[in-house]
């Protein structure tokens, strides 16, 4: 918890980062002493909310993984270890559905950059109808993922739907692995696209106006100052982008949820955990999947930060 | 203290003024036949009790989730619960639900049809008293089927018949990887004389009946009676795919009959009824049971109360009126007699010839994970290897039975 208040209370501006470097804490004022000892002070408020309502229930699935808990019969609950452990990583339904989830997560994120950055250029540059050009672009993102799943639903159904009618008669693509993991994809990539290109156009407006110019001068061309000078300095932003869209990604639920349950193997580690959580009502096994669910966000999270690391916002000191 | 409990029992309803509210949470009805028994027996109370009617969410996943919920968190606000028959084993192991004992037993069985009787007894103890019940028939259009089939053999030549003249032909049934799979699957097993469990619940005793259901199932999928969305169908989906005519046949609840009527009389002239079909051709048919079972919870503040207000939720009159206003199947056998209930319900004479041979689905507190292992195993039903799919069946069924591994 602290690691993340941390930062958020006493945000060292870059500069200040790299003098303080070399000199030794000790060297503090009395005066920069107190200041730390009030920050820490008007932060300890939230520490705490944090630690009720975030470290208390992930240690308490920690706990009820390592259990045999099975609500059904209370009398058979004991500690087992990391057995629940080993028989979901033993399990080919674990398995299944993490390859499915790291599927989806990789196809969707990666359309969703393209297509994000080319809505964020448009939104960037649009001189006309500015604000309405945001609104639409924004309106699949405000829709509740679930309605918009079961209008996708409803258009992928034969007999029912639009979109089933522009396929060739007997086709039920919701039906079959593939074409499900598709249209889930598809109905990923409408819903989250705009968020993409919301973070991406936040990026576009730190790179400066006299840069490009000066790109434009030197005969560069649209795709050259683009790869060029653009990316570069908008790195940040796409590492931020990237990061929050994997994550959210890779805990894939309400679509697959509506869209097809997770039947012909379209079901994502989430869908896994809820049916043992919930349908079967095995705290301990549905606990243990919770919780690698929990440990591969953070392996994607610190492969991220360590991959991007340098473009880390206030990381780079050279320029 | 004192204070926050006044206040809470003034939100609990007239505690106040002695009458204990009994909250009843069941299945949502739109007929208002639910809501009426529940005014009716608050009235014939005498001011004893007052019931009041909670809805449950649609689906039978989510209404079985939210009872979980709040009896696992030892909520003392449920009082009568309307479980789903698969559901009294599970509850009664859990220790959620109260036995029926003494007189309140006596008069739950009295009169009650066996086979739903059955549903609701866990380890030779009554936990709860049939309230309503359902089964499946087989519904055809006479324009295009004369006779209907007795087997499934004849069904599927019938309807591959019906293919090659460019007619209408689809076999409409639960396809989809849902519980409608698993009672498709249970009903094949117990018609070619099996089950899915042994009779002590204690393991899988699937077999050459299994094999030949899982067979069925997959000569359907493969053969030109298959719908195309089959592996996507629910209920809803058959009855809508009849009613715009693609379909010769339905194996459907009875709730089909009066949706036909209203959404599409000109094929409601054609609309008839038989029994289910057969796996073997001297071998009764035995149709899955559903319904819902009336328990009383283990935290009730007031269980006396609530036996008396469940048998009284499910008397002659209002078991007639929910099977009149919201047509469901009665448990009471003496109402297939009840000339209102025969003239609403044409075919009440085939639901009662059907229920009396009728099935159950395996009797165990695991019944979830059994359920999910088979239908996740049999979907989609064109991809069945018998053999291999039963095995499979037998397998996750082992694990279920020890609540250990993960489920599908």
């Amino acid at each position: 918890m602290s690691t993340r208040a941390r930062p958020a209370a006493t945000p060292p501006p870059p500069e200040a980062r790299t003098e303080q470097a070399g000199p030794d804490r000790a060297e503090l004022s009395a005066g920069a002493r107190q200041e730390r000892r009030l920050g820490w002070l008007l932060c300890a408020p939230a520490v705490v909310v944090m630690i009720a309502v975030t470290a208390y229930p992930i240690g308490y699935a920690v706990y009820l993984s390592l259990q045999r808990y099975d609500l059904r019969f209370p009398g058979r609950a004991e500690f087992v270890g990391l057995s629940n452990y080993g028989a979901v990583l033993s399990s080919p339904f674990w398995w299944d559905a993490f390859w499915v989830t790291l599927f989806i997560t990789a196809v969707s994120v990666a359309i969703e950059l393209v297509l994000g950055m080319g809505l964020a250029l448009v939104m960037h540059r649009t001189i006309f109808w500015r604000g309405v050009v945001r609104t639409s672009v924004l309106v699949p993102y405000g829709i509740v993922t679930v309605v918009a799943a079961f209008s996708w639903q409803y258009a992928w159904t034969p007999e029912l739907g639009y979109l089933a009618e522009l396929l060739p008669s007997g086709e039920a693509p919701l039906t079959e692995q593939w074409p499900a993991l598709w249209l889930i994809i598809l109905a990923e990539v409408w819903k989250t696209t705009p968020f993409m290109a919301l973070l991406l156009l936040a990026g576009l407006a730190l790179v400066p106006e006299e840069t490009l110019k000066a790109a434009m001068v030197d005969g560069a061309t649209a795709w050259q100052r683009f790869t060029k000078v653009m990316v570069p300095l908008m790195k940040p932003a796409i590492l931020v982008a990237l990061l929050f869209r994997t994550l959210d990604a890779f805990r894939i639920f309400d679509n697959i949820y509506i869209l097809t349950a997770g039947a012909q193997g379209t079901g994502s580690v989430s869908i896994l955990g809820y049916d043992n959580l919930f349908t079967a009502l095995n705290l301990g096994i549905g606990s243990a999947i919770s919780v690698l669910i929990f440990i591969c966000v953070g392996i994607i999270a610190f492969t991220f930060v360590k991959l991007f690391g340098t473009a880390a916002p206030g990381a780079e000191v050279k320029r | 203290m004192p204070l926050l409990a006044s206040v809470l029992a003034a939100c609990g309803g007239d505690e106040g003024s002695g009458r204990p509210t009994l909250n009843w949470y069941n299945f949502p009805d739109d007929s208002g036949a639910l809501q009426k028994a529940a005014d009716r027996c608050s009235q014939a109370s005498g001011g004893r009790y007052s019931i009041s009617y909670n809805k449950l969410p649609r689906a039978a996943d989510g209404q079985r989730q939210q009872l979980v919920r709040r009896l696992a968190a030892e909520d003392d606000s449920l009082d009568i619960l309307g479980l789903d028959v698969t559901w009294a084993a599970e509850f009664a192991e859990a220790r959620w639900i109260r036995e029926w004992t003494g007189t309140a037993k006596r008069q739950a069985v009295e009169g009650t049809l066996r086979v739903p009787l059955r549903t609701s007894t866990w380890k030779g103890k009554l936990y709860a008293v049939p309230y309503n019940t359902n089964t499946q028939l087989l519904w055809y259009r006479k324009d295009l089927v004369p006779t209907p089939p007795r087997t499934w053999a004849e069904m599927l030549d019938m309807a591959g018949a019906l293919a090659r003249q460019g007619k209408p032909h689809f076999v409409e049934i639960q396809g989809a990887q849902y519980e409608g799979l698993t009672v498709w699957f249970n009903t094949l097993i117990n018609s070619a004389g099996g089950s899915i469990l042994n009779a002590t619940a204690t393991e899988p005793s699937l077999g050459r009946p299994a094999v030949r259901a899982a067979g069925i199932m997959r000569d359907l999928a493969r053969s030109p009676a298959a719908d195309p969305s089959l592996p996507n169908q629910m209920e809803d989906q058959n009855r809508l795919a009849m009613e715009s005519g693609t379909a010769a046949f339905e194996l459907n609840y009875p709730f089909v009959y009066p949706s036909m009527k209203a959404n599409n009389p000109e094929l409601f002239k054609n609309f008839r009824w038989a029994p289910y079909p057969r796996v073997d051709p001297n071998r009764p048919a035995r149709p899955t049971i559903g319904g819902i079972d009336l328990a009383v919870s283990a935290y009730s503040r007031h269980p006396d109360l609530a036996f008396e207000a469940a048998l009284c939720l499910r008397n002659r009159e209002n078991q007639l009126s929910a099977a009149l206003e919201g047509g469901l199947p009665p448990t009471l056998r003496a109402l297939y007699d009840e000339p209102a209930f025969m003239k609403e319900y044409p075919f009440s004479k085939d639901v009662l010839a059907a229920l009396e041979s009728a099935s159950v689905r395996p009797i165990t507190p695991v019944y979830q994970n059994v359920s999910i292992a088979v239908s996740h195993t049999l979907s989609p039903p064109s991809g069945i290897e018998p053999e291999s799919s039963v095995d499979t069946i037998g397998e996750q069924i082992d694990d279920a039975l020890r609540s250990e591994g993960v489920i599908p």
